[in-house]
């Protein structure tokens, strides 16, 4: 830490550390840029990499072709939607096992990450069968549940481990001082967790919003979200790389800004605590 | 440390998040199991009834399923091997003071954050494609034969893609370990006489011993999964079939719904195996 | 009012039992402090008055109404902890105001009850700062802020003063004292400090193991330890413990003579050994005497102007009247 490091070496070091960054970062960086040019210079010969004419066609094409809002909302609602239902459905349960924990706690929270690790492609065919039965193929409540489901373990960690923090004489004073339950952990414990609770609903949008196999699996027209329309450009859209772009651009662009928020708790989130 | 009453309420409150979980493990599981007993085509005339162990024979006794397990290892293998190693160099360097360490980071991290169908078609179009991508200019600039990637190479292609996607998660992680290093250690290694190549191996790669294997568990779970990358580009041709991408087709191709189950049976019990490793890990760092 | 009663009460955590049957009383207006070494049941039977663990058996009354099963919020008791557990998201006034707001007051009444304990306890410039901009002194008087609104029918305190310093610990003990004094409300009050249990109890409850070792007030204590135990826990420095000769010489296993009643000279006393430490307070020395052949040490205090050199040989006279006595089992004798 409190070492000093000759500038020359922090130049050096800092020369690498940028060029590893920006070859790391380029393929997004070539996606963005290329979204802003024609479809001819995109795929001039040899490549243009920054003085071509700048244009907005290809959104307001993608736009038009594909009805991208559609596909975006549907992306918010079913990342949102299950993100939401997940923190509330799961607040419950993190305050049991973070301030009532008994000899089954471990075992349970080992329990549900194991859900987690169900292989997706395995449990396919009867997912596909109930949705048709329950009417819930291509609707957004129907992905809105799977991904909740998916993700729950997750949430539930996370926000296991961020009410761990919380000291339990804290929560023991509410109730000295007369709150119920309720009371205890909607003015106590919620208010104090608003960090840890923030971190969570932002890794599991993000996580929901990148799902690609259930919501390509489970929606057609109606209810696809952003995973869905991208795929659509596989062929042979994706030959028009000015639009495939822009279609790109606009997919991963809400995401990447809120991933730059998340990048501190992503490795807390990820690895269930094990790496903090 | 506490009362029936909060005992009672915790136990309650747990009940929604068990319960949901609960079902959504069981239910398919069952069907899944049920299914993969059966003579099962929903295009050919539907539950044909009980087939016994004849769809779990057939699924592996199939030409293709060697190939699949031999593709999804090498796929996996090969982003562990790829994310690991450069995670832990990107790591180290990431961890040296540098001008514009949170820009650096944020560069490095993005791509963890593209969804899988679009780094999947990104790559196949803008730099894969033979004609036009920024690979095949690049070859062309010294005189090289543009290679046909997803055609010629398709697994290496895909493990790069997929490598790309991971590599901020494994450099991530390990950043975050050998962050929590003591720099006091370092420093006594130091005043020790030992070169900064042993100071990492004796010191900075045992500490990291732990976060490495996480990194492994979790990514495989991850990896042995992987699907949109395969649908976008490949679509399981030119030998990059992974096991669940040969379930799937399986299922939704041949619509065979008993030899497909047959096969999901398979794939959640090596996650299972991969699974009990990660929770050892996790489980004990519960108890600390 | 206030009185609790505890009757024939257990704890058991799994097999071990924390609390083997205990009675005791607790009468209103009463400022009790349970003492006791670390892990002996004393904050976990504080703990079981407040409701917030069960107890495995017998009864709790507050007032003569059975308790047992009511819910800790609703016992109408105020608890101070240890680390004053303070809402950190809340101003100081949001965190006084709390148990008011759970009891549903109006507004009005609120503010009157928040504004008047602040001014009691002179928090009255800090109630718009949060508790991490307060000084660990400031944080107590929040928590005893929020404690004393409710006007509750006794205060617990959990080893309030443990995270303060030396100097702001005797501050707060005198004022905690002055507030029991002004309120004449039951406090229950735990500390494994013996120096907080001898300046502020009217009642001291000694607490071994889940066992009550007596019960009395500080000078009962003092003066007539029931027990080995008890002596060696009362009173600081340390009372003296000797067995073996000269015990017997009183009739007894082992006899007790506080440092503090033992005579110090350079050529006479029955005694005599070897002076080791000393440590000058300046009001008092005390000397750490080896090689009396009664026990390994025997500590002694004179006046602070006394002054002896490491290795001298002196003398020791013990008051005969204050002497105590146990028996093998370690009962005093009367």
């Amino acid at each position: 830490m409190a070492r000093t490091v000759t500038s020359q070496r922090k130049a050096l070091t800092t020369a690498a550390a940028w060029i590893v960054g920006l070859l790391i970062f380029f393929p997004i960086l070539w996606t963005i840029l290329t979204s802003f040019k024609t479809e001819a210079q995109a795929i001039a010969s040899p490549p243009i990499f920054l003085n071509f004419d700048w244009t907005l066609e290809n959104y307001a094409i993608v736009q038009d072709r594909s009805d991208y809002m559609r596909f975006l909302w549907n992306s918010i609602i079913i990342a949102g939607g299950s993100t939401l239902l997940g923190v509330i459905i799961a607040v419950p349960a993190a305050w049991s096992m973070a301030f009532v924990p008994s000899k089954r706690t471990k075992d349970i929270l080992l329990w549900m990450l194991s859900t987690k690790m169900l292989p997706a492609v395995g449990v396919l065919y009867p997912i596909y069968l109930l949705f048709i039965k329950l009417g819930l193929l291509d609707t957004r409540t129907g992905l809105v549940i799977v991904l909740m489901l998916i993700n729950l373990p997750i949430i539930v960690w996370m926000l296991y481990t961020y009410f761990r923090e919380i000291p339990g004489e804290i929560l023991e004073a509410a109730r000295m001082d007369g709150a119920t339950l309720k009371e205890e952990i909607l003015y106590v414990l919620t208010p104090m967790a608003i960090p840890g609770i923030a971190s969570t609903i932002l890794l599991n949008f993000i996580l929901a919003w990148n799902e690609a196999f259930w919501t390509l699996n489970l929606t057609a027209a109606k209810a696809g979200p952003l995973t869905a329309f991208i795929a659509s450009y596989s062929s042979p859209e994706g030959l028009f790389y000015a639009k495939l772009s822009a279609a790109s651009t606009m997919a991963i662009a809400p995401i990447l800004i809120l991933g730059w928020f998340s990048q501190k708790q992503l490795v807390r989130g990820l690895t269930f605590g094990a790496v903090k | 440390m506490a009362t029936k009453a909060s005992r009672s309420a915790a136990r309650l409150m747990m009940a929604p998040a068990v319960i949901l979980l609960l079902g959504w493990m069981l239910v398919p599981l069952t069907m899944t199991l049920w299914f993969s007993f059966r003579k099962f085509l929903p295009m050919r005339g539907g539950d044909l009834g009980w087939a016994g162990f004849d769809n779990y024979a057939r699924f592996v006794t199939s030409s293709s399923f060697w190939p699949a397990v031999y593709t999804t290892l090498l796929i996996v293998g090969g982003v562990l091997v790829i994310t690991v190693m450069l995670g832990v160099l990107l790591a180290l360097l990431l961890d040296q003071p540098i001008w514009g360490q949170g820009v650096v980071r944020i560069l490095v991290i993005a791509p963890f954050f593209v969804m899988p169908t679009v780094s999947a078609l990104v790559w196949k179009n803008m730099f894969m494609d033979p004609v036009n991508g920024l690979f095949a200019h690049l070859f062309k600039f010294f005189g090289a034969e543009p290679v046909v990637w997803l055609t010629d190479a398709a697994l290496p292609s895909i493990i790069m893609i997929v490598s790309w996607q991971w590599l901020p998660f494994a450099t991530l992680i390990l950043l975050t370990a050998i962050q929590s290093l003591d720099s006091e250690q370092l420093e006594a290694a130091e005043m020790d006489g030992a070169p900064s190549l042993k100071r990492f191996w004796f010191i900075i790669l045992p500490h990291l011993s732990r976060a490495i294997t996480v990194v492994i568990l979790i990514q495989t779970i991850f990896l042995l999964s992987i699907f949109a990358e395969i649908f976008v580009t490949t679509q399981g041709a030119f030998d990059t079939r992974t096991l669940t991408y040969l379930i799937f087709q399986r299922i939704t191709d041949a619509q065979n719904i008993g030899l497909g189950s047959a096969g999901g049976i398979y794939a959640i019990i090596l996650a299972n195996i991969v699974a009990i490793f990660l929770m050892r890990i996790v489980g004990k760092n519960l108890d600390a | 009012m206030g009185r609790i009663q505890l009757n024939k009460v257990t704890k058991t955590f799994g097999d071990v039992e924390v609390i083997p049957p205990l009675d005791l009383t607790i009468e209103d207006g009463e400022f009790t402090v349970f003492v006791g070494p670390s892990g002996c049941g004393k904050s976990t039977l504080l703990r079981l008055i407040a409701g917030l663990e069960d107890i495995t058996s017998g009864s709790i009354a507050i007032d003569g109404n059975d308790a047992t099963d009511v819910p800790p919020a609703r016992r109408g008791l105020a608890m101070v902890f240890q680390s004053y557990a303070l809402y950190p998201h809340m101003s100081v006034r949001k965190n006084i105001a709390f148990p008011l707001r759970m009891a549903k007051l109006d507004q009005a009444e609120i503010d009157k009850r928040v504004n008047n304990a602040a001014s009691v306890l002179n928090l009255t410039d800090y109630l718009d700062r949060r508790p991490g901009q307060l000084s660990g002194g400031q944080r107590q008087r929040v928590a005893i802020g929020r404690a004393i609104v409710r006007e509750p029918a006794a205060f617990l305190f959990d080893e309030p003063l443990s995270n303060l310093d030396a100097a702001l610990r005797v501050g707060m003990r005198l004022e905690i004292s002055e507030l029991h004094k002004r309120l004449a409300t039951t406090m229950i009050y735990v500390t494994h400090d013996q120096v907080e249990a001898m300046t502020m109890a009217d009642r001291i409850v000694v607490l071994r193991a889940g066992h009550i070792e007596q019960v009395g007030s500080p000078l009962e204590l003092y003066r007539a330890p029931r027990n080995t135990f008890v002596a060696g826990f009362i009173g600081s420095p340390k009372m003296n413990l000797i067995e073996g000769e000269e015990a017997a010489k009183h009739d007894a296993h082992t006899i007790g003579i506080r440092p503090e009643h033992i005579a110090v000279s350079a050529d006479e006393g029955p005694w005599s050994g070897v002076v080791g430490v000393s440590e000058h307070l300046g009001s008092d020395t005390f000397f750490h005497i080896h090689q009396t052949g009664l026990a390994e040490t025997i500590t002694v205090r004179a006046d602070g102007e006394v002054s002896f050199s490491h290795g001298d040989r002196i003398h020791l006279t013990p008051r005969a009247d204050v002497i105590h006595r146990f028996d093998a089992g370690g009962l005093r004798i009367a």
